[in-house]
């Protein structure tokens, strides 16, 4: 990829992140620190990519390994995000 | 390899979807279509890279996310509020871990990419690899499986010796691209050590701002390594996620009053006992707690880690719903550190069904206490701690409070006299209006429950 639009890509994605967070309430802060790592679990579609380009047996465990971890990253990153946010109500409801 | 448009298009609307989630998750009322919303994208972004042709071993891929996303997903299902911090953790470890493996893969291949990009892989691989070892011990303090803090004589000298000889084999892997099978072994070796070596001399206090940096980290080290595989939903889903992750290591460093070098690089201690405190610990009984509550116009409640781990909170909101019949005006008012990790306390609150806009923070309640007849606190120490306020002398001096001795009366539910995580002496115990209740926050908020329906 062009190196210097990556460079924008970075720039713009960290300033995202930095601009949604900063609003953010106290209260949220442990549904997001878990929401967040939920969303890098995304990981595992480059875990993805390099077990299904892996040529030799050693490349083929680490890619199973990385795609496992990416997997759990993501699966347990959801569910206990929704799990917390889950019960937050207001008094009406 | 050159990807389909499709599947370019369904990365990409994943991309979109994880921003528009996050960007949910950042109000209490939208916060959990925002989760569903960054699922739907993590789904379609996995059953895209399905479909690209030529992809080897579908099998095993399969396979290995069955494996990691059932097991995760049932230990999700499982875990206990009150151990949240520690499975966020290793969630983040794991992801960290799969960064770094990918980098791995990357430099075995061997095949010729920029030194840029060489540059990317190795910061990436490094920092995936602290994270995932760093994230496991962060796991195993938590749990309790590790108890003690591990210092090594020269602990300091030895991580930045660690540091330098990780950054070193790096800059070696760069120059002498494509790397020896040994050459990335000792890296991946060295950077995994390090992320050990860092944490562990780490207390449990700390941990929730080491559990927030390392998150940041394994947020940069997946999009670094999205740079090296050229995959734009990888960077743009690692960088957002590095950015907000240092912001939000920055907002708990500020709130625990300890800078993130501190944290990482000098055990908390008790640098002498501070100014002398005069007065004593005043007792009451659970009976005359219920009574001033009752009688109350407004009641602030403090409830810290030790409520949780007394499993109070449900008692704590069975006797704040009587106060309310009863025409006392009840709020919560939680410090940002209260609990093992900022927010965590809400999460505990909300599980026993406290409605969120009853429970305020720090900068929203403070101007309250003046007014508030009672400020009731339960199993929360330091936070409470005026001298943070006034004593130039104590460790906590600087910290954010929670004003809670400005309101007229103060009751401490508390299990005996001992001090809180900083080992401070809380000068707000000795104060004339405060009142200690001793015992268990469970049993002791059920006696001042049957107290309170004795009077009607």
């Amino acid at each position: 990829m062009d190196g210097l639009l990556t460079l924008y890509i970075f720039m713009l994605a960290a300033f995202t992140g930095y601009e949604i967070i900063a609003k953010v309430p106290v209260i949220l802060h442990t549904p997001l620190m878990s929401g967040s790592n939920f969303i890098h679990g995304v990981v595992v579609v480059g875990a993805m990519l390099m077990l299904g380009t892996a040529d030799t047996p050693v490349q083929q465990a680490i890619g199973f390994f990385a795609v496992a971890l990416g997997a759990a990253n993501a699966a347990g990153g959801y569910v206990v995000t929704e799990r917390m946010l889950a019960m937050f109500k207001k008094k009406e409801d | 390899m050159t990807m389909p448009l499709y599947v370019q298009s369904a990365w990409f609307l994943g991309a979109a979807l994880f921003i528009f989630g996050l960007k949910g998750m950042s109000s209490p009322a939208s916060a959990r279509k925002g989760i569903i919303i960054a699922g739907y994208g993590m789904l379609i972004a996995i059953a895209a890279t399905f479909l690209i042709p030529g992809l080897q071993n579908i099998g095993l891929m399969a396979l290995a996310l069955v494996i990691g996303g059932a097991a995760a997903w049932i230990s999700g299902q499982k875990v206990k509020m009150t151990d949240m911090p520690q499975m966020v953790a290793i969630y983040n470890g794991m992801g960290g871990g799969a960064a770094a493996a990918i980098a791995a893969i990357e430099f075995a291949k061997g095949d010729a990419h920029s030194t840029a990009t060489t540059i990317l892989a190795v910061i990436g691989a490094l920092i995936g690899a602290i994270s995932f070892t760093g994230s496991c011990v962060a796991w195993a303090k938590l749990q309790g499986v590790l108890k003690k803090a591990h210092r090594l004589p020269a602990q300091n000298a030895v991580n930045v010796i660690l540091a330098l000889v990780a950054i070193a084999l790096g800059a070696v892997m760069v120059i002498m691209a494509p790397a020896k099978p040994e050459l990335i072994f000792a890296f991946f070796a060295v950077a995994l050590i390090l992320g050990l070596i860092v944490t562990l001399p780490i207390g449990g206090a700390d941990m929730p701002v080491v559990i927030s940096l390392f998150n940041a980290f394994t947020g940069l080290a997946v999009g670094f390594e999205g740079y090296v595989l050229g995959n734009p939903a990888l960077i743009i889903a690692g960088i957002v996620v590095g950015a907000a992750g240092t912001l939000l290591t920055q907002l708990m460093a500020k709130a625990m009053n300890r800078p993130i070098s501190n944290i990482l690089f000098t055990p908390m201690v008790a640098s002498g006992p501070g100014e002398a405190i005069s007065g004593s610990m005043k007792e009451l009984s659970a009976l005359e707690a219920a009574a001033m509550m009752r009688y109350a116009s407004k009641v602030i409640i403090v409830p810290g880690y030790g409520m949780a781990v007394a499993h109070a909170q449900h008692k704590v909101w069975e006797m704040t719903s009587i106060l309310e019949e009863a025409g006392v005006e009840v709020k919560f008012a939680i410090h940002p550190v209260a609990g093992r990790m900022p927010g965590h306390m809400n999460v505990l609150l909300a599980e026993a069904g406290v409605p969120y806009d009853k429970i305020f923070d720090l900068e929203e309640i403070n101007g309250e206490f003046g007014q508030a007849d009672v400020a009731l606190i339960i199993g929360a120490n330091d936070v409470v701690n005026p001298s943070a306020r006034t004593d130039k002398a104590s460790p906590i001096y600087g910290m954010p409070i929670l004003n809670a001795d400005m309101a007229q009366n103060v009751i401490v539910i508390k299990r005996g006299k001992g001090t809180g995580y900083s080992g401070v002496e809380n000068a707000l115990f000795y104060t004339d209006n405060c009142r200690m209740l001793y015992g268990d926050a469970q049993p002791m908020a059920g006696e001042i429950i049957q107290h309170l329906k004795a009077m009607g």
